[in-house]
């Protein structure tokens, strides 16, 4: 009788963390049909453009995958430490990092290796100055009680005056002229295409670093360690758990991933460092790591909405005569529906679990 | 409010006597006060004497008006008053004093005393109250800097700001709760001494809620104590001494029921702790210089009022507080709470307020059951977890404890206190290789049934042979479980003593701090 209770799989809990956030996404969309009407623009002509551009057809999807893979991994430099209980949005910072820590490795290993080699140095070089740029914010916290979200923060702005300063004097190439940029990487070391499209090699490391971080979190003890410590300190203390070596490898780990994503757009998309690497996929991915509510898996679903949203400001310019920072007000919306959907959980009764009352068992308070 | 803008305006020079007539209060089943008579007379201290769970707390309540008695009245000027809120009460000139800190950190002294007034003023003339509260201050018993932020005042001063606002209302009987447990004993008595001079010049009368014997001692004139809800006497301070005071705070006889405890050899020392000191919160030491062993099969408890260290002592020995000096050996060596040394001698730990201190409250119950085992086999192999056999685990705890869940994958938070309790004790004491057990305020609010269940266990493991260091508030608790029973005050053990020797009333006046 009580085993047939307890076994009982609680449907309505993953039924509940589906529904409200894409309610969210609905709200926000009608919000946003609002705005448009306002500026003049037909809501659903703009409703189809966004679906054409970003998921109608192969090429619209391509761009959008295109979009996603930095996000993908962003998002996971905010998702992994939300899981021990830090707030990190120093993505842009760390992806910023990420993409000078891979420039420098291709650069200085040149031709000397095989290009396999240098693109894995490259990798690890982003990640290397991704992890320590995030890894400073989590042990400011752990061993000063320095607020996490803001250090981080201010971090990205030290990242892109560091980007700026380097590529603007030190690092330049000299017949870069309208946007300073380091030299290029040699053509041969460049990330490639997926044969077949026109998606780089990003998307995969985006997917693997997703799933790899999901594991991590849901079936590994260090993952068990991290969200207990996350769920109270107090509790992982007295199970002896070390929270600062946590906190610290989980800022690492973090900042690895959005320094790879750096080093995506350096090998895969630019091929130089420029202020190209802040365009913005640092703050995305803190969206993306909101609405997918800290769940590396979902992150990947979520990343490829926002890619596709983000693929259509250029249609929104051109079919509808909107500015194309029009995707930016869309996206803010979506954040703020989100944000505010969280304060719904547990507000429907639909969603709750029902309390079956074992017959051989009286209930003790 | 006619009675308010009376007592506002012409503060009358004769003090209201206070009293409360044949106070009950019960909640649901529970009798939390039973027919108390209090009776405060104008210009004295009066003490409030008691045990925790005494009824203290419930009696001053029902007199503040936040809670309505189920029986009884209060009669202030000698006609029975309707307080339903602490609003009413400051209209007949009483004020209460509570033990934490009411005062808002970030504001100045001024703002925080024009904060406390109930007036409804919409804009404040801050030149006129300035004036104003420069002129009160210099009356008034206690000195505070009136443009400083709250924060910035030390703890004594902060008690004091506290006093002064119900000076500055007017209200001519204080309450107050337990005044100077978070103050040093040189502020505690700085303050009563300053209010009892405003008490022998005619200006206040004071309900001082305590524990500590000393206080009652030097600074009261009056005194009622209180016991499991009822009257247990009253008179005046000079005519008891202190042993009279711990004989009716602790009652005469106890009936003990004595668990059945087998014989066992006590030669090994399992937990030593050598000279340990530690600070609270605020950076004050709570913990100063404490020895202690506990031997393998012996349950040693350590009694105290709440805030005299064990509380850091307990955080101390669980790995939720750093030391700032002095060592922990466990077996003879060097314990500093990590997870490989609380799994290589088997340490487990009973927290007071397992949801705050023992579990993550959204992960599920399995998790939180798994919080001992999950990095160990069958529950993880190479660093992976085994899901099944962690809920497997979970599932056979929750029929054996017969906690009360929906299913192993609740969030433990949406479970109810006792059971939360359960789970906690699951995962604590399902282990037959424990060697060390360190329980503090195992039992608080639980009924009687998870309170046996508690103390049949902890017994179980001492005949096991486990060393058991058992922290509590109820000085019943620990006669009842332990071998050897000390007493803690300010930070150090104060007494000792076997269970079987023990005299209630020395422990009751060395935990009140003489």
């Amino acid at each position: 009788m009580f085993l047939t209770a307890i076994d009982r799989y609680s449907w309505r809990k993953s039924l509940e963390a589906i529904c409200i956030p894409v309610g969210a996404v609905l709200v926000a969309l009608i919000i946003f049909g609002v705005f448009c009407a306002v500026v003049g623009a037909n809501p659903f002509g703009v409703y189809g453009s966004i679906y054409k551009a970003a998921f109608g057809g192969w090429s619209a999807w391509q761009r959008t995958f295109i979009q996603a893979s930095p996000l993908m991994l962003s998002a996971l430099c905010t998702v992994l430490p939300a899981r021990l209980g830090l707030v990190i949005i120093g993505n842009e910072g760390a992806l910023v990092m990420g993409g000078l820590g891979a420039i420098a490795v291709g650069l200085s290993l040149g031709e000397s290796l095989p290009p396999l080699l240098v693109q894995i140095g490259m990798a690890m070089g982003g990640m290397l100055f991704g992890g320590i740029w995030i890894a400073i914010a989590g042990a400011l916290r752990h061993y000063r009680a320095v607020n996490e979200t803001i250090s981080s923060l201010l971090l990205n702005y030290i990242a892109i005056a560091f980007l700026n300063h380097l590529v603007g004097g030190p690092m330049r190439d000299p017949s870069s002229l309208n946007k300073p940029s380091t030299f290029p990487i040699a053509e041969i070391n460049r990330l490639g295409d997926i044969p077949g499209t026109r998606i780089h090699y990003g998307l995969l490391y985006g997917l693997i670093a997703c799933i790899v971080a999901y594991i991590l979190i849901q079936r590994t003890t260090f993952g068990f360690a991290a969200r207990t410590a996350g769920g109270n300190v107090r509790a992982a203390q007295i199970a002896g758990l070390p929270v600062g070596k946590l906190t610290i490898i989980i800022c690492f780990l973090a900042g690895s991933c959005a320094g790879l994503a750096g080093m995506v757009e350096v090998a895969a998309v630019h091929g130089v460092a420029n202020e190209s690497l802040n365009v913005g996929y640092g703050y995305g991915g803190i969206l993306v790591a909101f609405v997918a509510r800290h769940n590396p898996l979902a992150s990947a679903l979520v990343a490829t909405l926002l890619g596709g949203i983000l693929a259509s400001g250029g249609i929104l310019q051109r079919s509808h005569d909107l500015p194309d920072a029009t995707v930016l007000v869309f996206q803010g919306l979506v954040f703020l529906m989100v944000l505010y959907s969280d304060s719904l959980y547990g507000r429907f009764a639909f969603f709750q679990e029902r309390e079956t009352l074992p017959s051989n068992l009286s209930p003790i308070e | 409010m006619e009675a308010m803008t009376a007592n506002n305006q012409t503060p009358t020079k004769v003090l209201p006597a206070l009293e409360a007539v044949n106070m009950s209060k019960r909640f649901g089943s529970l009798v939390a006060l039973d027919r108390v008579n209090l009776t405060i007379k104008p210009g004295t201290v009066h003490a409030l004497l008691g045990e925790n769970g005494a009824g203290k707390s419930t009696l001053v309540k029902c007199i503040m008006g936040f809670y309505q008695p189920t029986e009884g009245e209060v009669v202030i000027d000698g006609r029975s008053r309707q307080i339903d809120s602490p609003r009413d009460a400051h209209k007949y000139g009483v004020g209460m004093v509570y033990q934490h800190f009411t005062s808002v950190p970030a504001m100045t002294v001024a703002e925080n005393l024009v904060l406390s007034r109930y007036d409804n003023t919409k804009l404040i003339n801050w030149k006129r109250e300035s004036e104003h509260l420069s002129e009160f201050m210099a009356a008034s018993p206690f000195k505070v800097p009136l443009d400083v932020p709250v924060a910035q005042l030390a703890a004594g001063q902060k008690q004091k700001l506290e006093i002064l606002k119900q000076i500055y209302l007017q209200s001519r009987i204080l309450i107050l709760d337990e005044p100077t447990s978070v103050l040093t004993p040189q502020e505690a008595d700085e303050v009563l001494g300053l209010l009892r001079e405003e008490v022998t010049a005619g200006n206040l009368s004071i309900l001082l809620i305590s524990h500590k014997f000393r206080e009652v001692m030097a600074f009261c004139d009056e005194v009622t104590v209180l016991r499991k809800g009822k009257l247990a006497g009253t008179g005046l301070v000079k005519d008891l001494n202190i042993s009279d005071l711990a004989e009716m705070m602790m009652g005469e006889q106890r009936e003990l029921e004595q668990i059945e405890k087998t014989a066992t050899s006590t030669d090994k020392t399992v937990l030593e702790i050598k000279n340990i000191c530690a600070n609270q919160d605020n950076g004050l030491p709570a913990v100063k210089g404490l020895n202690l062993k506990v031997n393998s099969g012996e349950i040693v408890g350590i009694a105290g009022i709440s805030g005299n260290g064990q509380k850091e002592l307990v955080e101390v020995l669980s790995g939720q507080r750093s030391a700032t000096s002095g060592s922990i050996l466990v077996n003879g060596e060097t314990y500093r709470a990590t997870r490989e040394e609380m799994f290589r001698h088997q340490v487990f730990s009973l927290p007071e307020e397992p949801l705050h201190n023992a579990c993550a409250p959204n992960m599920s119950v399995a998790e939180n059951m798994a919080l001992r085992t999950f990095d160990r086999p069958p529950q993880s192999q190479r660093g992976f977890l085994n899901l099944t056999a962690i809920r497997q685990a979970a599932k056979s705890l929750i029929q054996t404890f017969s906690v009360h869940t929906p299913s192993p994958e609740t969030p433990i938070a949406n479970l109810s206190g006792g059971n939360i309790q359960r789970a906690v004790l699951a995962r604590e004491l399902s282990s037959d290789k424990t060697q060390l057990l360190i329980a503090a305020n195992p039992c608080f609010g639980l009924d009687f049934g998870a309170v046996d269940f508690i103390h049949r266990s902890i017994i179980e493991a001492r005949n096991r042979g486990v060393a058991v260091l058992l922290v509590s508030e109820d000085l019943d608790e620990l006669l009842k479980l332990g071998d050897r029973i000390f007493a803690i005050s300010e930070g150090k053990l104060v007494y000792e003593s076997t269970t079987a020797e023990a005299d209630i009333n020395t422990i009751g006046q060395r935990m009140a701090g003489h």
